[in-house]
């Protein structure tokens, strides 16, 4: 217990800190939208984390299963169905269901290749909202009220949904851990690392890859459920390729190969936006640079920080100490 | 039907043409340094926002066209120094999102200079329209667009396959540390490589203004486009690239046209239009897909390594 404590003592402090937040006082609508924004996004990009460090498929369309998980919320709502026993499993499902059959394809191939066919798939749903004319096409829908649980309006309180939002985010983090260091995560790795000694062994990476999208797929559309309710509108720019290179960036910033990293990339994303742009009506003139440089510069992402912080802090002393 | 069957389909040819400038760049990059480069797209909006206001500015389109032409090839120079020169070692995620942050900033900046409405293009003077048939005319710049892009696509295949620099480039990409063993700055064969491309996707949106929107995010939808026509052609085969883009920009335009009508034979009006609409953004995807799935490689792709 304590050995895990100490290994994973980041991502507690993290989870431990965003449920303090509304204990220390801050509960305007503003504040609490924010960061159920960056928690959200943080399940999506948390799952798009798992691909990307556990099985190194960077799918450039993993927005599209975040949207479909939305859009089957929208769907339901416009036939009436509100109940969240029906409406969740409904938008899991059908995320799962995509990124399944469109694994089917793209996992035929690798490298960039596969970046290419997620992005021209991903475009490909968001054509098919675009022109969605029962829900809004272009313009988006606005649902008639957030998902209830048997009648009860669970969803619209301010501090239920923070600590829904936050505790999917953990049981999602907690989830993929466990994935990636059970035998399934460990022939991943392999398979990532190594694919021909991985088939050497007699194991096809394609099975268990297919199986790692499906999850991942299935993960975004608990987001976009989340997200559908957060906004309570749906419309094609949440699934528009840019929120899918936003989703890798989150990885990215925070540390591939740190699961936890991509919660910390989100919040970190979704709070220099919201800064960033009061300051500056052309934000995105310093956004992208910034981006750029993170990615030249900051190699371990936020999660890698710390140690290496810690390493230069260690020489430094030794040097002194000399 | 057949007048109009005609006119979509030189629409089609030109859509292909223009897709292929774009996309010749991007198949070259990648094939030579394996480097995979989302603000492509960007440098084919700047082309055409740099040859529209060269154009307003000297007060002739042809002018615009011939001044946007360095200026291109010097944006692309200068990102490749600037930026992308730090990313070749890396891996293709990493690209993959220094890339869009160029794309972010650029956006950002023809957005912050030029303004968020559309740009007025001067139309190129001195060509007016040609009769196809009785009673249809079709204007002669478009006839102009598809020339220039089968020049382009003659040019570069000269180039790659009859020209020293062609020699170095195809050794370059199929093993760039050999090629360096040898003797050749690799290094400054990348750098020629990237503002040829960079310029050649410039070129593209500066002979896109007149009949397209120039709109700051012009870029991204031919991006998307591009890649869907190199992944096609196979990566890396300039022969493969200007296959698709014709088969991609015809069955894109022609989706679009014919589509909905045809839906009518099983379909009421409004969802055949609908459902139409539909269909035919999806189509060039669903195309894309279908080849995949027998040919993960694309068309021409696995002939060279």
């Amino acid at each position: 217990m304590t050995a895990l404590l100490r290994r994973q003592a980041l991502p507690l402090a993290l989870l431990l800190a965003l449920a303090l937040v509304p204990v220390l006082g801050v509960q305007d609508g503003f504040s609490l939208g924010l960061l159920a924004r960056a928690m959200i996004l943080g399940i999506a990009a948390t799952s798009l984390s798992l691909l990307v460090g556990g099985a190194g498929l960077a799918s450039l369309g993993h927005a599209a299963a975040l949207g479909i998980g939305a859009y089957a919320v929208a769907t339901l709502d416009l036939l009436g169905i509100t109940e969240g026993a029906v409406v969740f499993p409904a938008a899991i499902l059908a995320a799962a269901l995509y990124a399944l059959l469109t694994g089917l394809v793209s996992l035929r191939t690798g490298g960039v290749h596969f970046i290419m066919i997620t992005l021209a798939f991903g475009q490909m749903v968001y054509f098919a909202t675009s022109s969605l004319s029962a829900l809004g096409g272009d313009d988006g829908y606005t649902l008639y009220g957030r998902t209830e649980f048997l009648g009860a309006r669970l969803l619209e309180g301010r501090l239920p949904f923070h600590y829904l939002c936050l505790g999917l985010a953990a049981a999602t983090w907690l989830f993929c851990s466990m994935l990636l260091e059970s035998r399934f995560g460990r022939v991943l790795r392999a398979a990532k690392e190594e694919p021909m000694r991985v088939r050497a062994l007699g194991l096809s990476p394609y099975p268990y890859r297919l199986v790692a999208m499906t999850i991942a797929g299935a993960l975004a559309g608990l987001a976009g459920a989340l997200m559908a309710n957060a906004m309570e509108f749906v419309s094609p720019a949440i699934l528009s390729w840019p929120r899918s290179a936003d989703l890798l960036f989150m990885v990215i910033l925070g540390g591939v190969g740190h699961l936890h990293g991509a919660l910390l990339g989100a919040l970190a994303l979704v709070l220099a936006e919201e800064v960033l742009s009061h300051l500056w009506d052309h934000w995105r003139l310093l956004f992208g640079p910034l981006l750029i440089l993170a990615v030249i510069f900051l190699r371990g992402g936020l999660a890698g920080l710390p140690a290496l912080l810690a390493q230069k802090l260690v020489q430094t002393l030794d040097r002194r100490a000399r | 039907m057949s007048g109009l069957f005609l006119v979509q389909l030189l629409n089609g040819v030109q859509l292909g043409v223009l897709l292929f400038l774009v996309a010749a760049g991007l198949t070259l990059v990648f094939g030579v340094m394996h480097f995979i480069n989302l603000a492509h797209g960007v440098q084919y909006m700047l082309g055409a926002y740099l040859a529209a206001s060269l154009g307003i500015w000297t007060g002739s389109f042809w002018l615009g066209l011939l001044l946007a032409l360095p200026l291109s090839l010097a944006a692309g120079l200068l990102l490749e120094f600037l930026v992308f020169r730090h990313l070749y070692d890396r891996d293709h995620l990493s690209q993959v999102l220094a890339t869009f942050g160029v794309i972010l900033f650029l956006d950002e900046a023809v957005r912050a200079l030029w303004g968020s409405a559309p740009l007025p293009v001067p139309q190129p003077e001195g060509l007016g329209s040609i009769v196809l048939m009785p009673g249809l005319l079709y204007p002669v710049y478009r006839l102009v667009i598809i020339g220039a892009g089968l020049g382009v696509g003659l040019l570069l295949w000269l180039l790659v396959e009859r020209t020293r620099m062609g020699m170095l480039v195809r050794a370059g990409a199929s093993n760039a540390p050999m090629v360096s063993a040898l003797g050749v700055d690799i290094r400054r064969l990348f750098t020629i490589v990237f503002g040829f491309g960079a310029m050649l996707a410039g070129f593209g949106g500066a002979l896109a203004g007149p009949v397209f929107a120039v709109v700051p995010r012009m870029g991204d939808t031919v991006l998307i486009l591009a890649f869907v026509v190199i992944v096609i052609g196979g990566i890396g085969s300039i022969r493969g690239a200007f296959l698709a883009a014709l088969l991609v920009g015809l069955v894109d335009t022609l989706g679009k046209a014919m589509l909905p009508d045809l839906l009518r034979l099983v379909l009421d009006a409004a969802p055949a239009r609908q459902a139409g609409a539909a269909l035919a953004s999806m189509l060039v995807y669903l195309l894309m897909a279908g080849i995949l799935a027998f040919r993960p490689a694309g068309l021409f792709g696995g002939v060279r390594a």
